[in-house]
């Protein structure tokens, strides 16, 4: 919160290079993450999209949401194709053959929980190894929800999927969601960051950090689904900054390595609040004993955080 | 300059490097690529060539084979001309990455050095991995030997590349029996295998000084359309095959067809072979001919698109063919080529009989002398009226 120039709204572009004619639902998190990202990235970007709510809802042959060039292979292998891209113009350029006059091209590859943290992650773990100079950004509502809210790997532990449900004998999802800022800042990588669409000029921002950095950066967005999450349309931005507030998403970066806090938390929201505003956790309501638990686990790894930007690790 | 003169140099080469020194020569842009025995001494050879500054291209040494493709698909989309290599498990991974290539009208070229698939683990060469993506939209080339690996490396970026076909290519070769055989070749003068095929230019690319879409969702109401325009170039290439086959004759002096014969004209049997089989064949219809058999060989260079046409010319006046596959589609007609034969007969109205055994899995040894043998045996099935669908060759006895 020390650099006051983000708050400059008006100094943002006016220019939208995402919105036209997508067809995603009300309130959609990831959809307005998007449309923040475009705009940081401006015109000179190409979109490597996975399978997925978001290629779904932007691609409807013959209509675009896209204003700049955009490309969808497949589900897990977004990563691949951007190193490919990204190795194509370098060759191309030094060749003089083409995209001589560019300047430098953003290279985003766009994907979501599943595609990032299951089927796509040896791929994403393969092309950040190789330090290619693109920015992969995960947004991450928690579970597939193109196909119909089931579990992924980033799913919470404690929500309730179509293939995680909750019953008599399960409380929903079994296992601690998997942290893919860490994952992504052990490739020891020049910058690694959390955003969410509630905090779109820290977004703005951290994007345009990633896009100056030479290699790969990771871009970690937060991004609540209405619809998979089972809450209003209209409290998708509400629930961003109350993932933020609560601990549930801290919002960091990792920059060459070093970790800082961008949004540090003195006094923690009550977790409850965030939980219950929500439908996927509805079967924990008579469950106290269990959302303590929560609770500790979610104010423990924000310690770890806090305790590696002490650290200055 | 007289294609003499063109291949100014006949020198002794492992066919790994013949193949790696082909695509240097066509200034390839970007190369993705995992090792997997037995492709990895062109991916090595061709890193070092990176490494010294031979050759100025990206190297992009991927984690998985589902990821060279995918690299692949990235380089060629940004207009880089783009080169892969694999075998086995390495293409069975890649298959899903292999449909967005022909979808995408990306003029991949990739080397596949056949081998056999998992499980028992195999390294040994066969065709079951290629017959595995046989339906994928690509067009496959089969090379002999060393030469013809060469030369239709040089030949599938030529068709490949051309605004009128725009589909990735598959050269093929036998793993081992092949790959690792250092054989004598005519390698030419670079500068006539650049002026034979141009730089690549895309019609669309990943540009933001251009924007497109590139593979957006494709709703009822457009992918059976997107899929008959895929279909209806595969099919064309055909035409354009012969042609760059006939315009390589010109400048190198070495001819090419999709399908080829050796004493076939006059034959009342036929042996078909496709890859390094093909030469083991003649030395066999030598045998069967100086023993008064009218046999004859024909074998397959391009697998796809299938030489439909050709092949009913050829075969029409055989009273047998005998197909020899080196795979096996498990549960049904035996071999994918002898189905495929079949298929292609079946409108004729006096057609030939086709035989299908099934040999040379897994490297194992099959030899002029095999060939006789199967043709023999398939001769008397067919005299006797009790022709199997197929019959896998020269199988041990297994203890029950």
């Amino acid at each position: 919160m020390s650099d006051y120039n983000v708050y400059a709204a008006r100094l943002l572009p006016r220019s939208e290079f995402f919105t036209p004619g997508h067809r995603a639902c009300q309130g959609c998190g990831p959809a307005i993450v998007l449309r923040q990202v475009a705009k940081a990235l401006g015109r000179n970007t190409i979109v490597v999209n996975a399978t997925g709510c978001m290629e779904i809802v932007v691609s409807p042959f013959p209509h675009s949401a896209w204003e700049i060039p955009w490309v969808h292979t497949l589900f897990e292998n977004t990563a691949a194709v951007a190193s490919g891209i990204e190795a194509g113009i370098k060759v191309l350029a030094r060749r003089k053959r083409h995209f001589t006059d560019s300047g430098k091209i953003n290279i985003i590859a766009i994907g979501g929980d599943g595609s990032t943290a299951d089927i796509g992650m040896g791929c994403l773990s393969g092309a950040l190894e190789r330090g290619h100079d693109f920015i992969y950004l995960c947004y991450d509502n928690e579970a597939y929800m193109n196909t119909g809210i089931q579990r992924s790997s980033a799913t919470p532990m404690g929500a309730s999927t179509t293939t995680s449900p909750a019953g008599k004998a399960s409380k929903g999802q079994f296992s601690r969601k998997k942290d893919l800022g860490y994952i992504a800042a052990a490739h020891h990588i020049p910058y690694v960051a959390t955003v969410t669409p509630a905090h779109p000029f820290d977004l703005i921002d951290k994007l345009r950090k990633a896009a100056a950095v030479e290699g790969p950066a990771f871009i970690h967005a937060f991004a609540p689904c209405p619809t998979g999450w089972r809450c209003g349309a209209d409290t998708t931005i509400k629930l961003a900054r109350m993932a933020v507030d609560t601990g549930v998403f801290p919002l960091y970066e990792v920059v060459d390595g070093k970790w800082s806090l961008t949004h540090e938390i003195e006094d923690f929201e009550p977790l409850d609040e965030y939980l219950f505003a929500q439908g996927r956790f509805r079967h924990l309501k008579n469950d106290a004993e269990f959302v303590k638990q929560l609770e500790c686990d979610v104010h423990q790894q924000y310690e770890e955080i806090r305790a590696r930007t002490k650290a200055g690790a | 300059m007289s294609a003499e003169q063109a291949n100014h140099k006949r020198i002794g080469m492992e066919v790994s490097f013949a193949v790696a020194e082909a695509v240097k020569m066509l200034e390839v842009e970007a190369i993705a690529a995992y090792p997997i025995t037995p492709q990895t001494h062109i991916v090595e050879e061709l890193s070092q060539m990176v490494a010294d500054g031979d050759l100025d291209a990206e190297y992009i040494p991927v984690e998985s084979e589902h990821s060279a493709m995918s690299a692949c698909l990235g380089t060629s989309l940004a207009g880089a001309r783009t080169y892969t290599a694999t075998s086995s498990q390495g293409l069975a991974l890649m298959n899903e990455v292999l449909f967005v290539a022909s979808g995408l009208r990306l003029p991949i070229v990739m080397t596949i050095v056949n081998r056999s698939l998992s499980a028992p683990l195999s390294i040994w060469g066969d065709h079951s991995d290629i017959m595995s993506i046989r339906d994928v939209g690509w067009l496959q080339f089969f090379a002999e030997n060393g030469q013809e690996a060469f030369d239709l490396t040089i030949c599938a970026f030529k068709v490949a590349e051309d605004k009128r076909v725009l589909l990735p290519t598959g050269v093929n070769l036998d793993g081992f029996s092949v790959s690792h055989v250092v054989e004598p070749m005519l390698i030419p003068d670079p500068k006539l295998v650049r002026d034979f095929v141009p730089s690549y230019e895309p019609q669309l690319r990943a540009d933001p000084a251009d924007p497109v879409m590139i593979g957006p969702i494709g709703i009822p109401e457009i992918y059976t359309e997107a899929h008959m325009a895929r279909d209806v170039a595969l099919i064309q290439s055909r035409k354009l095959i012969d042609e760059v086959f006939a315009d390589f004759e010109k400048v190198f002096g070495r001819r090419y067809h999709a399908l080829e014969s050796y004493r076939a004209d006059d034959a009342e049997v036929i042996v078909m072979a496709m890859g390094g089989m093909a030469e083991t064949a003649m030395g066999a219809v030598d045998t069967l001919r100086n023993e008064g058999i009218k046999a004859g060989l024909v074998h397959i260079r391009v697998w796809r698109p299938f030489p439909f046409d050709d092949l009913r010319a050829m075969l029409k006046n055989a009273e047998l063919v005998l197909v020899i596959d080196r795979a096996l589609c498990a549960g049904g007609p035996g071999g994918p080529v002898a189905s495929e034969v079949r298929s292609a007969l079946y409108p004729l109205e006096k057609r030939p009989q086709v035989a299908c055994q099934i040999a040379g899995l897994s490297g194992r040894d099959v030899r002029a002398l095999h060939i006789v043998q199967m043709l023999k045996r398939s001769m008397a099935q067919a005299e006797a009226g009790e022709l199997p669908e197929y019959e896998l060759h020269n199988v041990r006895e297994v203890a029950q």
